[in-house]
């Protein structure tokens, strides 16, 4: 299916772009109509996985965030974030709630959650040292019928 | 706006304001922190009334100070957190650990 829109940007792991990750998606979405919801679950779902980004993959290194995503005809909103640090070791692990390797830092292991419940789809790939991409999906822009 | 931290009547009255999020808690963090160590209030509340937006950071946030209050003997509380925010505590189970006020304003 052709994407109706589409966009990707890349932006380097610093902590200041959780927020400009938030705005773009943002101001991606409002060209299809969302509602206050989609928009409030859209943002914290990219959210957590650009923080997971600073926080694990590049934890004390610096690099690349890679951000996209594509709007479809069917009203499903596809998003992709993907880095190229550390990877994750044990994937059903990183995604159980309340797991987390970094208790220290008060991480409260509720990232993964938070996007699994926030969208209608989530997919992790991720092997050590290969990076992590997480791709999200959810139908946004739906007129309710009367 | 940021975040203001008031004192008052033994109570540390943090009032959250804008983006809660990885970003933005570290600093907030340590204040905080430094504010219950010195002040060693009777009672932490956390006001969520102008918080804009929190995630899973701000989860940690909120259960890092409820821990260093209970350890310093302080009571502590959430005060009307949004309804996103609350599915949010829910999901952490917060709420069944931490007293949670929702005041008209």
């Amino acid at each position: 299916m052709k994407a109706v829109n589409e966009f990707k940007i890349k932006f380097l792991s610093k902590s200041e772009n959780e927020a400009f990750s938030r705005i773009i998606i943002t101001a991606f979405i409002t060209q299809f109509s969302p509602t206050i919801e989609d928009i409030a679950d859209i943002k914290t779902a990219v959210s957590e996985a650009v923080t997971n980004c600073v926080v694990h993959a590049y934890k004390n290194t610096s690099g690349y965030i890679f951000l996209s995503a594509k709007y479809f005809e069917n009203g499903n909103l596809q998003i992709k974030i993907k880095d190229n640090g550390c990877g994750i070791e044990n994937i059903e692990q990183a995604r159980r709630a309340l797991f987390t390797t970094d208790a220290e830092n008060e991480r409260s292991g509720m990232g993964f959650s938070i996007m699994e419940s926030f969208t209608d789809k989530l997919k992790v790939k991720s092997a050590p040292g290969k990076g992590t991409t997480v791709v999200m999906e959810k139908k946004i822009g739906c007129k309710q019928s009367m | 706006m940021p975040s203001v931290i008031e004192k008052e009547n033994n109570t540390l009255n943090v009032k959250i304001s804008g983006d809660i999020d990885h970003h933005t808690c570290n600093d907030l963090r340590h204040e905080i922190d430094r504010e219950i160590i010195a002040y060693r209030p009777k009672c932490v509340i956390f006001d969520l009334t102008e918080c804009e937006f929190m995630d899973s950071s701000g989860l940690g946030l909120i259960l890092g100070r409820f821990r260093k209050a209970s350890e310093l003997g302080s009571q502590f509380k959430l005060v009307n957190p949004g309804v996103k925010t609350m599915r949010i505590l829910r999901m952490a189970g917060v709420d069944k650990l931490i007293t949670i006020e929702s005041i008209d304003l």
